[in-house]
């Protein structure tokens, strides 16, 4: 299905971080998590490839390829981006801060 | 037909929520969001348990579609105003769904949920109950349904657009990248299909782009305009999108949603597929 999962730090069961590649971190204001922030997750040309809404303590995930990512925030309290680079299967860690 | 006509800003619903005569329809896959705080006298529709067949993959049959409607407290003459998640992906569905039907007067909140939110607008939990209504659906419009061999006759002579993701048009990824990529079915694209991602209609906050930027998006990725037009996605919920841009907003007349898409033609045995990515 195409709706968004919740999003927790837990991954699903099944999930192989030697065959997958997963992004996953947490957007914060002022130190404190953001939950209900639409995180969208742009490709190396920095074209919109998915987005998923924080869960209540700020967590996103993203299954994607390995690559040159960037991480953006929208929340009615401000916006955000972070780069991260996946450079194979794995879970790579991002946190996107906004103002 | 004008955008105005099918597409609402949050202003105009917030001047209407509680004008006789229009119904607010949240679509979501997860109504969990809708449980959490809707637009203050919204009703909800589930995605997949109150459009699709239990058993049979389709659509509800027509008598389903009149009790549903009934038992939410549309009427025939109401206006129906559809938002939700995604980027109103399944909203957008809904408006194709309802149309198929023959709802006289549906339009879909631009923005959706995403939009409302951001702007910081009221929502609630209250508990939302319509006096039932009986509501009479027309014989489905299949003018705007595409089937499988329909899809597979329009390779090379109609304009094919599959809506989804580079990566998942070139055949690297099986879903969206958000999801678990679990899906068995072949990867690839439909020989012939232009690749324009549904995101490239829409905004950052989940608005549509106007008519011009759209007109100039699909110009410049090889529509014709005077050919018929087949959108797809994976499941058929961005094709929606994407054809509520084509149908709904430029006015092109020959467009149709092949919601089989590629969960259904990814499958087919001995059905041409293309892999890697256009020039």
């Amino acid at each position: 299905m195409c709706g968004a999962p919740e999003q927790t730090q837990e991954l699903p069961p099944g999930t192989d971080l030697s065959k997958h590649t997963v992004l996953t971190g947490t957007v914060r204001t002022a130190g404190e998590p953001v939950g209900g922030a639409f995180v969208r997750l742009l490709d190396g040309t920095g074209e919109f490839t998915a987005e998923v809404v924080t869960s209540a303590s700020g967590q996103f995930r993203f299954f994607a390829a390995p690559g040159n990512w960037t991480i953006r925030a929208l929340h009615q309290s401000g916006t955000g981006e972070a780069p991260v680079t996946a450079d194979g299967p794995g879970l790579f860690p991002v946190d996107v801060t906004l103002a | 037909m004008s955008r105005e006509d099918v597409l609402v800003t949050p202003d105009w619903a917030e001047q209407n929520l509680d004008t006789k005569g229009i119904v607010f329809v949240e679509v979501d896959e997860d109504t969990t969001a809708y449980d959490k705080g809707h637009i203050p006298g919204a009703v909800k529709l589930d995605w997949k348990t109150d459009l699709q067949d239990p058993v049979i993959r389709d659509f509800v049959d027509k008598g389903a579609f009149e009790k549903l409607l009934s038992d939410k407290g549309i009427s025939n003459d109401d206006t129906v105003v559809l938002y939700g998640g995604n980027n109103n992906w399944f909203a957008a569905y809904a408006y194709w769904y309802f149309k198929l039907y023959g709802h006289r007067d549906v339009k879909l909140l631009d923005g959706g949920r995403k939009k409302w939110e951001l702007d910081g607008r009221t929502q609630n939990t209250d508990v939302v109950s319509r006096p039932s209504t009986s509501y009479t659906a027309q014989e489905p419009d299949t003018s705007i349904r595409a089937f499988r061999q329909e899809v597979i006759d329009a390779i090379g002579s109609k304009n094919l657009v599959d809506v989804r993701a580079p990566d998942e048009f070139s055949g690297k990824i099986m879903a969206p990248a958000h999801l678990p990529q679990e899906q068995a079915q072949r990867p690839g694209h439909i020989p012939s299909a232009l690749n324009v991602p549904w995101s490239k209609a829409a905004n950052e906050d989940g608005t549509f782009k106007s008519d011009d930027d759209l007109r100039a998006l699909y110009g410049a990725a090889g529509l014709d305009e005077s050919k018929a037009t087949i959108a797809y996605c994976r499941i058929g919920e961005r094709s929606s999108h994407t054809w509520f841009a084509l149908h709904e907003l430029l006015g092109y007349s020959d467009v149709k949603n092949y919601d089989g898409s590629w969960t259904e033609y990814g499958s087919l045995v001995g059905a041409p597929i293309e892999l890697g990515s256009k020039a």
